[in-house]
């Protein structure tokens, strides 16, 4: 399995880097998510200050030299609070999607390539989950088993693994009919194989797309559940946190909500751009319009 | 001539499900191939060639198709009766098969030299060094122009000859004793075509594995076999070695089929096309299953003939009570 794993992520690497080149909006959204996801990986770096320490004389400071964003209502530094913040929004996103994209895909090509009831079944279970809006979902969860990291993880992946599954189980339909499977049969290959290295690496294109699409989606999702208080607990940075306790100083200290809804809004542009790039390079039907 | 046989198949009859009820797609069909054997199943469309391959390889579609009886035995195993991983552990290995497109029947998203390398990694328990070298000197072997460089290629680099040199690759892999080619050289130009066939039949020298080659191209059966079957709506009509059936086509259908094939040394305006086509599987006649369409027709043929061998040619059967009648009955 490693060497056909490494095959195919040699293969997907290398046509999503001719998918960048050839795309100016996917490129530049991913420069910005690339942008995003470094300084939220180097923030203990990047950051001037503790994004925990408080100065009470500093309470809702301006801008200054050594305060570059200015100071919350605890006096602590907004500029590292955004890119600690930014750390646990792309963390928690990140691996819910991973998770939706690993589970879904398996579900979606299983219920594609068998076919027959079982895809039924697993279909119908994907609507009902599909059924719930994303938010009310990730309330439910949250709400029942209490505001851990995990939780908040688990309540994002529920809401993403329906729309993967959904999006590796109609290309499945027409690969699995395709001659290089019955060929791959005659080699003698399992049905697990036929699967795993046949039939994901022909729907992985659209599983990408989907990918940066709904990673910005989870990255609002975690930002809503935090900004209502069911996200990572106080005092840890996170912008959904930050939007909510800027939010009672909204007249006087408007930019304490304005930049980590800044930050959201870089985010999710830059990863819409990316996948709506990505689209229109995978799918030619798409391109003049 | 030939010791014992590399393949023998046995009243094999395959049924698909049509309207909830079971037609039979090919009926008691038997042959046996040797080593170093190749034979030619040839008929038009829809006759039962390529169920008779796949029934072969029991591909046969679950859903709506079954193996309704008979015996398919590779080295004294019955292939009917294994289960689907032995099935597979034998496909590939010991019987393997090369299809008609060599265009879609490659994985276009992955690159060549691991497809080939991969079927080599799932039969045997090489490391993946070793497979890759064994692919590529396969790929040497099929005579791929600078196989080393183009090792990591996709298929849509490859033109279809060498695409088709791939699959050929792929499916001798892991050297097996029997190997079926479904009209392997029908998707490609004329040239290609003679070149993939004589790969083919040096392959077949050098290794002795048998050959089935299913194909409705009688010039091509002319060039690569030695035994040939004739099917005709899933039954086979006439068998004989490729001199016999060339210099005495003797059911009336093979007769049909030979003067249907344009020559250099006839005139253009003997070419005779058959008239009517192939009863379909729902309704298939009783008797002799070309007799609607066969000049030679008598009252006889409302029954099924039987195969039965020339009196001159034992290894010359035939399945025709009009061309039997005085030479096979007597024997």
């Amino acid at each position: 399995m490693s060497a056909t794993t490494a095959a195919v992520r040699r293969s997907a690497w290398s046509r999503l880097g001719t998918i960048v080149r050839r795309n100016k909006m996917a490129s530049f959204g991913a420069a910005i998510v690339v942008l995003v996801a470094l300084s939220a990986i180097f923030a203990p770096w990047l950051s001037p200050h503790d994004p925990l320490e408080q100065d009470v004389l500093l309470r809702l400071a301006s801008p200054s030299a050594q305060f570059p964003l200015g100071n919350d209502s605890f006096g602590r530094d907004i500029l590292s609070r955004i890119l600690w913040g930014g750390r646990v929004s792309l963390y928690v996103s990140t691996v819910a999607v991973f998770i939706a994209i690993v589970v879904g895909g398996a579900l979606g090509i299983l219920a594609g390539y068998v076919g027959g009831r079982f895809d039924r079944f697993v279909m119908a279970a994907m609507d009902v989950l599909l059924s719930f809006p994303t938010l009310v979902m990730g309330l439910l969860v949250v709400a029942m088993l209490g505001p851990t990291v995990g939780n908040l993880i688990l309540a994002i992946t529920l809401t993403a693994v329906a729309p993967f599954a959904r999006i590796a189980r109609a290309p499945t339909l027409t690969v699995k009919e395709r001659d290089f499977v019955e060929a791959g049969r005659a080699l003698g290959f399992s049905n697990l194989r036929l699967m795993a290295v046949h039939v994901l690496p022909n729907v992985l294109d659209d599983i990408l797309v989907m990918a940066a699409l709904w990673l910005a989606t989870a990255i609002r999702t975690e930002a809503s559940l935090s900004f209502i208080g069911l996200g990572v607990r106080p005092p840890t940075a996170t912008w959904g946190g930050m939007i909510r306790e800027g939010f009672e100083n909204i007249l006087d200290s408007p930019w304490l909500a304005i930049l980590p809804s800044l930050a959201i809004l870089l985010v999710m542009l830059g990863l819409n751009m990316l996948g709506d790039g990505l689209r229109d390079t995978s799918d030619p039907r798409l391109r003049h319009e | 001539m030939s010791s014992a046989p590399a393949l023998v198949v046995d009243r094999l009859t395959t049924e698909f499900r049509i309207d909830g009820r079971w037609h039979a797609a090919i009926r008691e069909v038997s042959f046996a191939v040797g080593r170093h054997e190749t034979l030619a199943l040839v008929g038009e469309s829809g006759c039962g060639k390529s169920i008779t391959a796949l029934s072969i390889m029991g591909l046969v579609p679950r859903a709506n198709g079954r193996i309704a009886s008979g015996r398919v035995l590779l080295d004294g195993r019955d292939l009917v009766q294994l289960d689907e991983r032995e099935l597979e552990a034998t496909r590939g290995g010991a019987i393997a098969m090369i299809f008609q497109e060599p265009m879609t029947s490659l994985n276009p998203v992955l690159p060549i030299g691991f497809q080939v390398a991969e079927t080599l990694r799932y039969h045997t328990s090489l490391s993946k060094a070793q497979a890759r070298a064994q692919a590529l000197a396969l790929l040497e072997h099929v005579k791929i122009p600078s196989a080393a460089q183009r090792f990591d290629d996709y298929p849509h680099h490859f033109s279809g000859g060498m695409r088709q040199r791939v699959m050929i690759a792929m499916a001798l892999a892991c050297k097996p004793q029997i190997v079926l080619a479904d009209e392997p050289t029908t998707a490609l130009d004329v040239t290609i075509q003679a070149q993939v066939l004589a790969l083919l039949a040096e392959l077949k020298a050098e290794t002795g594995m048998a050959l089935i080659f299913i194909t409705h191209n009688l010039g091509v059966v002319a060039s690569i076999a030695d035994r040939v079957a004739v099917m005709y709506a899933g039954d086979i009509v006439e068998t004989a070695s490729v001199e016999a059936l060339f210099a005495h086509p003797t059911h009336p259908y093979t007769e049909a089929l030979l003067s249907s094939i344009p020559r250099v040394d006839r005139d253009a305006g003997a070419l005779k096309p058959i008239a009517g086509q192939v009863p379909p599987i729902t309704a298939m006649p009783a008797g002799c299953r070309y007799a609607d369409r066969c000049p030679l027709r008598v009252e006889r043929c409302a029954t099924m003939p039987p195969l039965v061998a020339l009196s001159g040619n034992r290894e010359h059967e035939v399945r025709c009570w009009v061309r039997t009648g005085d030479g096979g009955a007597a024997s």
